[in-house]
């Protein structure tokens, strides 16, 4: 098997002039210590500090200004969920009435027993039982598909599964990546035409999963199917994995189309060759293409 | 060591230095991937790897939890291959609970924990070579990789160690030096402000060069990162 190693070589500084001559604004960025301006008229937002009457950054990113509002988005940084977000996220606790979910923020998210969709109605009352039989539809370790439903004061998500389309996820992949490079869409959930489906965590989390033959109805989103994966889909899914991680190495915004362009330029290579150096300047390929189509 | 001065008529420490020179830093961001923040930085001959994961859930003991502010956890070690002499006891020995506490205390200084409240941030940094001022490039490190996890900080927290030959400091001090039988002093200071984070002394001058050479890692860092994302 063949193994790839690459030595470390001194990086060429990319300059931002050269990269990005035809964009009329210019970021302006700033490390933390930096002072943005001394003007007493400007609100702070997140990633800034007051010292002194001075508007200070507290991370490294770029500037971001609304009116009087200024703050700074850092490069890379935790979840910070909002209301309306969908994720993907692991069990972490089994608590009274309650679940921990793990969700790359912060805080762990919490979703009520309340919140999710029980076998019997969505109008169903929990009882006692209910509560001790919590265990039987999420145990710890199981990932769920959720939505976003309110923030606590804290920074923690409150999260619910009230819709058919979200609830435990069966057979398929997860790719972590960062929650940065995945772009807000009316939806996050693709039936993409290669064969395979996805499901964009606003948390960094992607799941892909073989695409269901007829929709269950009574499923409630605790049925899980157990079939054997067809070697096709799982070909397409391992594919597809290989494409996510190669537009995510290279900062690409992921989202159905990007995704999908990286795939159809990946298809003359080899599977297990998309992980490696062909993967990297294929994913520079589809990123030209993406830009290109954009117009 | 008779014989071996440290700074000589001409002003040559032993490695060819000035007294206040610093050696050659070298220091790259974001080198795992699959940790929120870490950074690799070498200082003349002593290498350090810093990783930081947070801030997340409070894992272990649910007691250590703060309602108002994060808890910053600092492990300090040193690789069994870092030193002369192969290390017996990596962590866990006296030396590095030392430093892991004065680590978190220096940082707990500078990040601003008070906006995660309930929850934890970590600091791995470990030592691949040592060739003296550990603590000073183990503070450099894990301020990069901090400035990598985007945690919102004051401030850059910079290190140095400072020594003194005959009335002369000597700044940035190698393992040769420590060890010669003078005096060395650590100060961890956020420069902009000047306020110290750890020790008190007189020779600020050589953390202020630490500074620029960081500001310039994280400057040209972030512009490679934003020229590549694009929306």
């Amino acid at each position: 098997m063949a193994s790839d190693m690459r030595l470390p070589v001194l990086r060429k500084a990319v300059s931002v002039s050269s990269a990005g001559s035809d964009r009329a604004d210019h970021k302006d960025l700033v490390v933390p210590g930096d002072v943005i301006t001394s003007d007493p008229g400007f609100m702070r937002g997140h990633g800034t500090y007051i010292d002194e009457e001075k508007l200070t950054a507290s991370v490294a990113g770029e500037v971001e200004r609304v009116d009087k509002l200024i703050c700074v988005r850092p490069i890379k940084t935790r979840f910070n969920g909002e209301v309306g977000d969908v994720v993907v996220g692991r069990i972490t606790e089994v608590q009274q009435k309650r679940w921990k979910v793990e969700t790359n923020s912060r805080l762990d998210s919490v979703l009520l027993l309340s919140s999710v969709n029980l076998p019997g109605g969505e109008l169903r009352r929990r009882s006692a039982e209910d509560e001790l039989t919590m265990r039987d539809y999420l145990q710890e370790g199981d990932l769920i598909s959720a939505e976003v439903q309110s923030v606590f004061s804290d920074g923690a998500l409150l999260l619910h599964t009230r819709s058919l389309k979200y609830g435990k996820l069966g057979q398929g992949v997860l790719v972590q990546i960062s929650p940065a490079l995945i772009k807000r869409q009316k939806t996050h959930f693709h039936n993409l035409p290669c064969g395979a489906s996805i499901i964009l965590g606003n948390n960094g989390f992607v799941w892909l999963y073989p695409t269901p033959g007829q929709q269950e109805e009574e499923a409630g989103g605790f049925y899980t199917s157990l079939e054997p994966v067809s070697l096709a889909d799982r070909e397409v899914i391992s594919r597809l994995r290989n494409c996510l991680l190669a537009l995510a190495a290279h900062k690409v915004l992921l989202y159905d189309t990007s995704i999908l362009y990286c795939y159809e330029s990946s298809l003359p290579h080899q599977v297990r060759d998309c992980s490696s150096r062909t993967g990297w300047r294929l994913a520079a390929l589809c990123f030209d293409s993406v830009v290109d189509r954009q117009g | 060591m008779a014989g071996l001065e440290l700074l000589s008529d001409q002003g040559y420490r032993l490695d060819g230095r000035k007294a206040t020179e610093l050696r050659k830093v070298q220091a790259r961001m974001g080198v795992f991937s699959q940790a929120d923040g870490s950074a690799y930085i070498e200082q003349g001959n002593t290498k350090a790897l810093a990783v930081v994961y947070g801030p997340h859930e409070v894992r272990g003991s649910r007691s250590r939890t703060l309602h108002d502010r994060a808890v910053i956890n600092c492990q300090y070690s040193m690789a069994t291959f870092s030193t002369a002499e192969r290390k017996r006891r990596p962590h866990g020995d006296r030396k590095s609970a030392e430093m892991s506490l004065h680590l978190k205390q220096t940082f707990e200084a500078a990040v601003m924990t008070q906006l995660y409240p309930r929850s934890q941030i970590d600091i791995y940094v470990k030592i691949l070579q040592s060739d003296g001022g550990n603590y000073s490039v183990c503070v450099n490190a894990a301020t990069l990789a901090v400035i990598d996890a985007g945690i919102p900080m004051r401030d850059y927290v910079c290190a140095c160690t400072v020594g003194f030959v005959d009335e002369t400091p000597l700044a940035d001090l190698c393992y040769a030096e420590e060890g010669g039988g003078g005096s060395s002093l650590a100060l961890a200071l956020l420069p902009r402000g000047g306020q110290i984070a750890l020790l008190q002394m007189d020779a600020m001058t050589a953390c202020k060069g630490v500074s620029k050479v960081l500001d310039e890692v994280v400057r040209q860092h972030l512009q490679d990162v934003s020229v590549l994302t694009r929306e």
